[in-house]
């Protein structure tokens, strides 16, 4: 009994350290962010191993999204009689919702899983500790530049994902179904909003590409220096930003669409 | 690793897909090439009811989209509904225009229509239409029907 107690204990304060510690890792994160600027090559690099190598999955899979969207949608309408609206449809739930959540769980289990694997093997390989015996602040020149460069593709990510979803409606919907053309990019002028829904999808990306790197670096940064330790910050990693995307999606819609 | 030089133009290249994305979101998915309220003018028309309108609805003469709801209030006094409608600035109406609440389709959303009278003198920014239809409601007619049947009978 007195074991169980203690255990409980014990989780409760390491857990509450442990998101103590990662506050601490993202406001020296921040601010040594700013040491990014005068050395653009460190940037350029992460944002070709997050932006550029994701970019394949995002399209391939915003295609698919779409298409699927088309597909369903336009069975469910034609019992209504109302498929000219196919185009509101899947714009709305991809622009609001799909493609900043999917875009943003891929991304964290292509680029995010890939960070934590990174900075947890420099860390068990000891480079972080070289660097700090050569007076590099591996903050600085390893972790703000992975971080700006995620906070960067996120929502770039998330558009592209957008876009090419509602090609992928369009495929399918005026393509292959029959929707007419101009009703199909009509309705969903008409029906989407500028402020309302690309913004507000724009922002959710930003968070969410904000919410992941900070993550998946802090679980890089503070794994145990094992390979087993290693293996399980990069799941810890999935599994949390999944978690944290969907909850802050939900507060965000109720926060944005609550009103309306 | 790639050599430099391909990376950057990998790099520049995503980076403008991304913005591309952007942009075609903004013009071609949403409606920010379309009516905007930067040129338009504001006046208001009173309701006995204005049933299911809301802000942004839109508001048209002769089926052609002029202009958009603005604000929606209640008049503490009288206890009519207030409708500010924003029009566009290339648009003048004349001031005994009219104004009805319709029905896009059987169940769809509601619009104001405009219908323009014959005066000489324009509607000016915050001017009043006095000639108003109020939106039609589905169980008023309904009850309206039953109503008319029972007495008949």
């Amino acid at each position: 009994m007195i074991r169980f107690f203690q255990h409980l204990g014990h989780t409760t304060t390491s857990s509450f350290a442990k998101l103590g510690r990662s506050f601490f890792f993202l406001t020296h994160t921040l601010t040594a962010s700013a040491s990014v600027i005068p050395r653009p090559r460190l940037l350029t690099n992460q944002l070709y191993s997050v932006g550029v190598l994701s970019f394949l999955i995002i399209t391939i899979s915003g295609l698919f999204v779409g298409m699927v969207l088309g597909l369903q949608g336009f069975y469910i309408l034609s019992d209504f009689g109302a498929e000219e609206t196919l185009g509101v449809m899947v714009a709305a739930s991809l622009v609001r919702e799909l493609g900043p959540v999917v875009a943003a769980l891929l991304f964290a289990g292509r680029a995010g899983s890939a960070l934590t694997a990174e900075i947890g093997l420099m860390k068990a390989t000891e480079q972080l500790s070289g660097m700090e015996m050569m007076a590099i602040d591996p903050l600085k020149r390893i972790i703000a530049p992975r971080f700006l460069a995620g906070f960067i593709a996120m929502p770039l990510l998330a558009a592209l994902f957008s876009s090419v979803g509602v090609l992928g409606g369009h495929i399918v919907g005026v393509g292959t179904l029959g929707v007419d053309d101009g009703a199909y990019w009509s309705q969903m002028q008409a029906g989407l909003d500028f402020q309302d829904d690309i913004i507000n999808g724009i922002i959710k990306s930003i968070v969410f590409g904000f919410a992941i790197s900070w993550i998946s670096l802090f679980e890089g940064y503070d794994a145990i220096p094992t390979s087993e330790g290693v293996s399980r910050a990069t799941t810890r990693t999935v599994v949390n930003s999944a978690f944290t995307i969907l909850g802050l999606d939900f507060i965000l819609t109720a926060l944005m669409f609550g009103d309306i | 690793m790639q050599n430099t030089k391909t990376q950057d133009t990998l790099v520049g290249l995503f980076v403008a897909c991304g913005i591309a994305a952007l942009f075609f979101m903004a013009m071609q998915i949403s409606n920010l090439s379309g009516f905007t309220a930067d040129n338009a003018y504001t006046i208001s028309a009173r309701f006995e009811n204005s049933g299911g309108l809301k802000v942004k609805s839109p508001v048209t003469v002769a089926g052609v989209r002029i202009g958009r709801v603005s604000d929606i209030s209640i008049d503490r006094d009288s206890y009519e509904s207030v409708v500010k409608m924003q029009i566009d600035a290339q648009y003048s109406l004349p001031d005994d225009t009219s104004a009805s609440i319709f029905t896009a389709g059987l169940l769809g959303e509601q619009y104001i229509s405009l219908e323009p009278g014959g005066s000489e003198d324009a509607l000016l920014e915050n001017g009043l239409i006095d000639i108003t239809q109020s939106a039609i409601v589905l169980e008023e007619i309904i009850g309206q029907f039953l109503f008319d049947k029972a007495a008949e009978e």
